[in-house]
C-alpha cells in the first residue's frame, strides 16, 4: 500500500460571501499524479492555494506525512516541501531564470550564481528538460517561464507539487514534454497535484482523479476506472443533455469580412496568423481553441483595440449598403461610422465594466457621450437598467449597487444586457458563460439566439465543444493564431473539432510555407 | 587651488545627498516611496545633537563621542522609519501621503528640538566639530569637511550596492520591491523585510542630515536647511536610477552644482549675478527629471523604477 | 525559528471589509482623533509641563476664539481647501499629482509678476483679469508638463510632479533677486491687484471657494469629462474598450489640476499676500494631497477634512503662543494627530480576525 503524502480534512474557505471551498477531505499520496478536475469557478485554485500557503482555511486541517501542520504562509509549504506552479507564473521579469530559481531559498546568504546554475543543470537532467539559467525573465516564451517555476519548487526539493492548469498555455508538443517530465517525477517519488479541466489529459497523465464541483468534493476515483462520460457527469452534475435550441438562419448575408488578419504581441512573437472567414447576419459563428490561441487578440482586433500589422476587417452596413474597413479604426471612429458592433470581453470586470461604479453608471459606459450637453444624462441609463434588472432578472439590490458586489453571473447579465441594448450588427462575445450556473448559461444562450433571430451577427468564443457544437451554426477553429478549420456546427463531431484545436505545429509551418 | 577646493567642496556636500539617497534607494528597493525622507534626515540630525549636547564637558574621548551620536542618530533616522512603516505596511496606508506627513512632522520635532537645545544656552554639540572633521579638522581648505562621515557614506554606498546585488537577502529585498507577491509566493517574509529595509533605510538617511550639520555646515542654524537638502537627495535616488553606486558619482554632480555659484567668479573669472545662483541651484531636480523622462522613453527594464513602488501589498486581496 | 512556533494557528489574520455602515465609520474615525488628542496632551504635559485642559481650551480658542480669528480660520480654510480641490480631479484618475505646492507657487509668482509689471499702468479690474489668466494659465503649464510626459511614455507622475515643485520654488527665488536689487529678496506688500473687498477683506476669496467647491463637486459627478475622469481612474482597460482618449483625459485633467492650483495662487496674492515668497504657499501643496485623501477625493467632504485641517493646526499655534512654546511645535502636534487619522483608515478598511480555534478546541 502506498503511503499518504497529504491529507486534507473539511477545509472550508469563503471570501465574502462567496463560499470558495465547503467542507473538502482529500488525500494525495507519494508517487502518484492526483488530478483535481472542475469546471472554471469550482473552487480548485483556491483549494490549492491553501496547501501552498496563500489563503488561510477558515475551518478544517492539512495533514503532511500523517502529522497535523499549520500552513500559514509559502515559507511553511517549502518548510513542508509543498510547492505550487501558480496558473500566473510568480517571476520577477527584470531577474534572471537563475535569480528566480533561487529567490527566497532560505540557505546561505553569500550565493554564487554558478553554483545555483550547476544545480539547476542537475535538476534539468535529472527530468529532461532544459533553460538557460542566465536568460531574463521578459525575454523568454510562456513555456520556458513555465520550466522555470517547475525548476524553482524541485530547487527546493518539494515532494508535492501543485501544478495550475499548467498546460493551458502550452502548445501540444510542449504539454507532450511536461508530461514526461511528471512521469519522471512520480517516478521519482514525488506527489503531483495537477489541477486541469481537459479531461484527455486527465485520462492521459493521472493515477486518480478528484472532481470538484462549486466548491464541494464530489469524489475521488482511480483513473483507470474513469472514463470521460464519468468524469464529465461528476463534474456538471447529473448529465445534462444540453438541448440548446438552434434554428436555420434566415436571409443571412455578410455582414462581417475579416481578411488575412496578422498580429504581433508585445515580445514580437505572432498572435494572429493570416486569419479570414466571414460573420453572416443571422447567425452565431462559434470560434473555438484551447485558450491563448488568440481568441483575445482577435476579437479586440475587430473591436479596434489591438494593432493589427496586416490584414483587412471589410463591415457591410445594413442600413446603407456600404462596406468600411475598420482596420486601425479606434472603437469611437468605429462607432461614429454607424457600425453597431458590440463586444463582451472576457474580462467582464476588468474591461466590459468598472466595478466600483453602480450598476447605472456602467450601462452609459458606451452611451454616456449621447447628445450636446456638457453634462450626462442619467435618467436613460437608470431606466435601462432597471429594464435589465427585470428582463434578465439580475439579483441585486438596486441600480445603484456597485457591479464588483454582484455574483459572476447578474455581472454578466448586466454587461450582456447592455450590449446587446445597444441594437447590435454584430455582437462579439468571448466565454459568455465562463463562471455562471447552468440557469444563467441558458439566460445568456437564449439571448444569443434571440440576436440571432433579429438578424445580428454574433461571434462567439466558447471553451465549452458541446455548447458550441450546440449553439452555433458554423465553427472557427483556431490554434496558435492560426485558423485550422471552419466547419459547419450541425454536422461536425466533437473530435473532429478537437483534433483542429490540437493539430502540432510541425504541420502548420508546413501550410505557411506554401 | 580654488578648482581643487571647488572639487572638494562639491564632493563634501555630495556626501549628505548620498546618505540619504542611499537610504531612500533601500526603501524604494523594497517598494516603498518614502516621501518623508526629508523629516528623517532632519530627525536624525536633532538625535545625534542630543546625544552630542548630554555628552558634553565629560571628558569622553572623541571617537566614543562620534560613535554614541552616530548610533543615535542612526536609531532616530531608523524610529522615524519604523513609523512610517509601521503605517504603510501595517496599516495599509497611502505612502504618498504617510511620507508628506512624515516630513510636515519630522521638520517640525527638529525645529523644536533644535530650538531648544539652543534656547538653553547652548550649542555646544558644535564642540564635537573637531572629532566629525577628523583627520582633517586642522586643514582650512575644504578638506577640512572630509571627515569621518564620508568614509562612512562610502562605506555605506558601496555595501548597499553589494548587499543588493550580491548577496541573497539583497535579491529578495529587490524581488519584493518588484513583486511582492513572487516574493510572497517563494516564501519571503515580505512584511519583516518591508520594515527592516524602511528602517535601515531611514537610519542610513538620517545620518546625512548629522553629517551636515556635524561635518559640512558645522553652524547652529543648519538644521533649518535639511528639508531642502533632503528632497534633493529624493531627486538624486531617480538620478542614479536606483543604484547606490552610481549614486557616489550622482551625488558628486548634485555637489557640484549646488556649490557651483560661489566658485564660479573664482575659477572661471565670471561675475554671475547673485540672482543666478537659483537657476544653477535647480539644474539638478531639472536634470534628474531629463534622466526620468530619458529612461521612461528608453523602458530598458533595468533602469525603470521598481514595479512595485507605492503599491501596497495584501496578501488576500483577490 | 523553533518547530513549536510554526505549529500555531495565526494569532490574527486580516481580511477585507466590504462598505461598514456610515455611523461605524464616522466612529472609527472620531475615535482617533479623540485618541491622537489625548496622545498629544499626555505629551505635551510630559514634555513642556502644560496643564492639557487648559491646552484643549487654548486650541478651541485658536480657531474660534473672537471675530478675527473667526475670519482668519475661514480664510486659511478656504485657501487650504481651494488647493485640495484643485489636486482632487487629477487623484480620481489615479494620477498622482504631488505638485500642487509648485504648481500654486509658479501661479502666484505669475499675478505678482504682473502686478509689478503693470501695477498702476491699467485700471484694476483689467489688471486683476491680466493676473488670473496668467496664474491660471503658467499653473496648468507647470500641471500639464508632467501629464504630457506621462501619456506619451508612461513617465513617473509622483516623481516629476515632485521635482517641479522645486523648479518652481527656485525660479520664484531668482525673480525675488531680479526684483530687489538690494539683495534683500524681500519684496514687501505690493500697492495694486488688491481683491475688491465685498464687506469683509476674505469675503470674496471664501465665495469664490465656496463656488469652486459645488462646481468641482458638478463637474466630476455630473458632467462628461467628469465620468471620463473616472473610468480613467477605475480602470485604463475599459476606458479604452468604450473609445475614451486616455492620453487626451490625462492632459486635459492635469490643465484643470494646475489651473487651479493656479487659481490658488492668483487668490492668495490678490486677497492675502499682495507679494511672493519662496513660502507663499508653505506646504499647503502638501497637506492639500491628505486633505483631498482623507475627503476620499469628494469636494463636499473635503470642505470637512480641511476644516478639520485647518482647526488643528490654528489651535496648535495658539497653544504655542498661549503657552510660550516655540513655532515648531504645531506642525508636531498636527503631525501626530494627522498619523492618527491616517492610520484610523485601515480599521475601516480591513477587519481583522482573531484566533477563534483555541477556543472552540477549548
Amino acid at each position: 500500500m502506498k503511503e499518504l503524502a497529504l491529507e486534507l480534512k473539511h477545509i472550508t474557505k469563503t471570501f465574502g460571501s462567496v463560499v470558495a471551498n465547503h467542507d473538502v477531505s482529500l488525500d494525495v499520496y507519494k508517487g502518484e499524479i492526483l488530478a483535481i478536475l472542475g469546471e472554471n469557478g469550482c473552487g480548485k485554485t483556491t483549494l490549492m492555494n491553501m496547501i501552498a500557503g496563500i489563503y488561510f482555511p477558515d475551518e478544517g486541517e492539512v495533514i503532511v506525512n500523517g502529522e497535523p501542520v499549520i500552513i500559514r504562509s509559502p515559507k511553511d509549504a517549502f518548510r513542508y516541501k509543498i510547492g505550487m506552479v501558480h496558473q500566473h507564473f510568480k517571476l520577477v521579469d527584470i531577474f534572471t531564470a537563475g535569480e528566480n530559481i533561487v529567490l527566497g531559498d532560505a540557505s546561505k546568504e553569500r550565493f554564487n550564481l554558478n553554483e545555483v546554475n550547476n544545480r539547476v543543470a542537475e535538476i534539468t537532467a535529472k527530468y529532461g528538460f532544459s533553460i538557460d539559467p542566465k536568460k531574463k525573465i521578459y525575454e523568454m516564451s510562456v513555456s520556458e517561464k513555465q520550466t522555470v517555476e517547475i525548476i524553482k519548487v524541485l530547487y527546493r526539493n518539494a515532494d508535492i507539487l501543485i501544478l495550475d492548469e499548467p498546460t493551458a498555455v502550452l502548445t501540444p508538443q510542449e504539454t507532450r514534454n511536461l508530461f514526461e517530465v511528471l512521469k519522471k517525477m512520480r517516478a521519482d517519488g514525488k506527489s503531483i497535484i495537477i489541477i486541469t479541466h481537459k479531461l484527455h489529459e486527465v485520462l492521459e497523465i493521472s493515477d486518480r482523479v478528484a472532481v470538484l464541483r462549486k466548491g464541494e468534493h464530489i469524489a475521488t476515483v482511480d483513473t483507470k476506472d474513469a472514463t470521460e462520460n464519468s468524469l464529465t457527469e461528476m463534474m456538471v452534475g447529473q448529465k445534462v443533455s444540453l438541448n440548446i435550441e438552434r434554428t436555420e438562419p434566415v436571409n443571412s448575408v455578410v455582414r462581417l469580412k475579416v481578411d488575412n488578419l496578422s498580429a504581433t504581441d508585445d515580445e514580437g512573437l505572432k498572435v494572429l496568423d493570416n486569419i479570414s472567414f466571414e460573420a453572416r447576419s443571422g447567425e452565431i459563428l462559434g470560434i473555438a481553441g484551447i485558450a491563448g490561441s488568440g481568441q483575445r487578440e482577435l476579437l479586440e482586433a475587430i473591436a479596434g483595440l489591438y494593432p493589427l500589422n496586416e490584414g483587412d476587417i471589410i463591415y457591410n452596413n445594413p442600413k446603407t449598403g456600404d462596406t468600411v474597413d475598420l482596420r486601425d479604426k479606434t472603437p469611437l471612429q468605429i462607432r461614429n461610422l454607424g457600425v453597431r458592433l458590440s463586444f463582451v470581453p472576457e474580462d467582464r470586470l476588468g474591461m466590459g465594466l468598472v466595478g466600483n461604479m453602480n450598476i447605472t453608471d456602467n450601462m452609459m459606459l458606451r452611451s454616456y457621450r449621447r447628445g450636446k450637453s456638457f453634462f450626462v444624462d442619467r435618467a436613460r441609463p437608470k431606466a435601462l437598467a432597471t429594464e435589465i434588472i427585470d428582463s434578465l432578472q439580475v439579483n441585486t439590490p438596486g441600480v445603484g449597487t456597485a457591479v464588483r458586489k454582484l455574483s459572476g453571473g447578474n455581472v454578466q447579465k448586466v454587461l450582456v444586457g447592455r450590449e446587446i441594448a445597444a441594437a447590435p450588427t454584430v455582437l462579439m462575445v468571448a466565454y459568455p458563460v465562463r463562471g455562471l450556473d447552468i440557469n444563467s448559461s441558458y439566460t445568456i444562450y437564449n439571448l444569443l439566439n434571440k440576436q440571432k433571430e433579429n438578424g445580428v451577427s454574433v461571434i462567439f468564443v466558447g471553451e465549452d465543444l458541446d455548447v458550441l457544437l450546440e449553439l452555433c451554426d458554423r465553427i472557427v477553429v483556431i490554434n496558435s493564431g492560426r485558423i485550422t478549420g471552419i466547419c459547419d456546427g450541425r454536422t461536425v463531431t466533437k473530435e473532429e473539432v478537437g483534433l483542429l484545436m490540437t493539430k502540432s505545429h510541425t504541420n502548420h509551418k508546413e501550410v505557411s510555407h506554401e | 587651488m580654488s578648482i581643487l577646493n571647488y572639487l572638494l567642496s562639491s564632493f563634501s556636500i555630495g556626501i549628505i545627498f548620498l546618505l540619504g539617497a542611499t537610504g531612500e534607494i533601500v526603501t524604494e528597493k523594497v517598494g516603498h516611496l518614502n516621501l518623508g525622507i526629508p523629516g528623517v534626515m532632519s530627525v536624525g540630525a536633532a538625535g545625534g545633537c542630543v546625544v552630542l549636547q548630554l555628552m558634553y564637558g565629560h571628558n569622553i574621548p572623541g571617537f566614543i563621542i562620534v560613535t554614541v551620536s552616530l548610533l543615535a542618530c542612526f536609531i532616530s533616522g531608523g524610529l522615524m522609519g519604523l513609523l512610517y512603516s509601521f503605517l504603510t505596511v501595517s496599516l495599509h496606508s497611502n505612502q504618498n501621503v504617510t511620507g508628506l506627513a512624515l516630513t510636515t512632522f519630522g521638520v517640525g520635532i527638529t525645529k523644536f528640538i533644535m530650538s531648544r537645545l539652543t534656547r538653553i544656552g547652548a550649542h555646544e554639540y558644535l564642540y564635537a566639530l573637531e572629532y566629525f572633521r577628523a583627520p582633517f579638522s586642522n586643514m582650512t581648505n575644504s578638506l577640512k569637511y572630509c571627515g569621518v562621515m564620508t568614509f562612512l557614506a562610502l562605506a555605506v554606498a558601496l555595501y548597499a550596492s553589494y548587499f543588493l546585488y550580491r548577496t541573497r537577502s539583497g535579491l529578495n529585498l529587490r524581488a519584493i520591491g518588484e513583486s511582492a507577491a513572487t516574493a510572497d509566493a517563494v516564501g519571503i517574509n515580505v512584511t519583516a523585510y518591508k520594515y527592516i529595509a524602511t528602517v535601515i533605510g531611514s537610519g542610513i538617511a538620517g545620518l546625512g542630515g548629522l553629517y551636515y550639520i556635524m561635518d559640512y555646515a558645522g553652524s547652529q542654524e543648519a538644521y533649518l536647511s535639511i528639508e531642502a537638502l533632503g528632497w534633493l537627495s529624493v531627486a538624486l535616488v531617480i538620478f542614479s536610477l536606483w543604484k547606490p553606486h552610481i549614486c557616489i558619482l550622482g551625488s558628486f554632480v548634485f555637489g557640484l552644482l549646488y556649490i557651483a555659484n560661489a566658485y564660479a567668479s573664482s575659477i572661471l573669472g565670471i561675475q554671475l549675478p547673485m540672482a543666478m545662483t537659483p537657476l544653477i541651484k535647480l539644474l539638478p531636480y531639472v536634470f534628474t527629471i531629463v534622466v526620468l523622462i530619458l529612461t521612461s522613453i528608453r523602458k530598458k527594464r533595468e533602469n525603470q523604477p521598481p514595479a512595485g513602488l507605492g503599491i501596497t501589498y495584501f496578501r488576500e486581496e483577490r | 525559528m523553533s518547530k513549536q512556533h510554526i505549529e500555531k494557528e495565526p494569532l490574527f489574520h486580516i481580511t477585507k471589509r466590504e462598505d461598514l455602515p456610515l455611523m461605524y465609520r464616522a466612529g472609527i474615525r472620531t475615535a482617533a482623533i479623540v485618541l491622537a488628542v489625548i496622545v498629544c496632551m499626555i505629551l505635551s504635559m510630559i514634555l513642556i509641563g502644560i496643564n492639557p485642559f487648559k491646552m484643549l481650551g487654548s486650541m478651541f480658542a485658536g480657531s474660534f476664539g473672537t471675530k478675527r480669528r473667526i475670519w482668519k480660520f475661514a480664510k486659511d480654510l478656504a485657501v487650504l481647501l481651494c488647493i485640495s480641490l484643485a489636486v482632487t480631479p487629477a487623484f480620481r484618475m489615479k494620477f498622482w499629482n504631488i505638485g500642487a505646492e509648485g504648481q500654486s507657487l509658479i501661479g502666484a509668482l505669475a499675478s505678482v509678476a504682473c502686478i509689478i509689471g503693470l501695477g498702476g499702468k491699467i485700471p484694476n479690474w483689467l489688471l486683476l483679469i491680466i493676473m488670473l489668466l496668467s496664474s491660471v494659465v503658467i499653473g496648468a503649464v507647470w500641471g500639464v508638463i508632467p501629464a504630457i510626459c506621462k501619456a506619451l511614455w508612461n513617465t513617473n507622475e509622483t516623481l516629476f510632479t515632485l521635482m517641479m515643485n522645486y523648479i518652481a520654488t527656485f525660479i520664484v527665488s531668482y525673480f525675488l533677486m531680479l526684483w530687489t536689487p538690494s539683495g534683500s529678496s524681500t519684496l514687501g506688500m505690493l500697492n495694486f491687484g488688491y481683491l475688491p473687498k465685498l464687506g469683509h477683506d476674505y469675503f470674496l476669496l471664501i465665495l469664490v471657494v465656496a463656488i469652486l467647491t459645488i462646481g468641482l463637486y458638478v463637474y466630476l459627478n455630473y458632467s462628461k469629462h467628469g465620468y471620463e475622469i473616472s473610468v480613467v481612474g477605475e480602470s485604463q482597460k475599459t476606458a479604452l474598450y468604450i473609445g475614451i482618449n486616455v492620453k487626451k483625459v490625462i492632459i486635459r485633467t492635469m490643465t484643470i489640476s494646475g489651473a487651479l492650483c493656479g487659481l490658488a495662487g492668483f487668490l492668495i496674492v490678490s486677497a492675502l499676500d499682495h507679494s511672493v515668497t519662496t513660502a507663499t504657499i508653505g506646504g499647503q501643496g502638501f497637506t492639500a494631497i491628505m486633505v483631498s485623501w482623507l475627503a476620499k477625493f469628494d469636494p463636499i467632504k473635503m470642505a470637512l477634512t480641511s476644516f478639520l485641517i485647518t482647526f488643528l493646526d490654528q489651535g496648535a499655534s495658539q497653544i504655542s503662543t498661549d503657552f510660550n512654546i516655540d513655532s515648531a511645535f504645531p506642525s508636531v502636534i498636527v503631525g501626530i494627530i494627522i498619523f492618527f487619522i491616517i492610520g484610523c483608515e485601515f480599521f475601516i478598511n480591513y477587519k481583522i480576525n482573531f484566533r477563534h480555534k483555541a477556543a472552540k478546541e477549548a
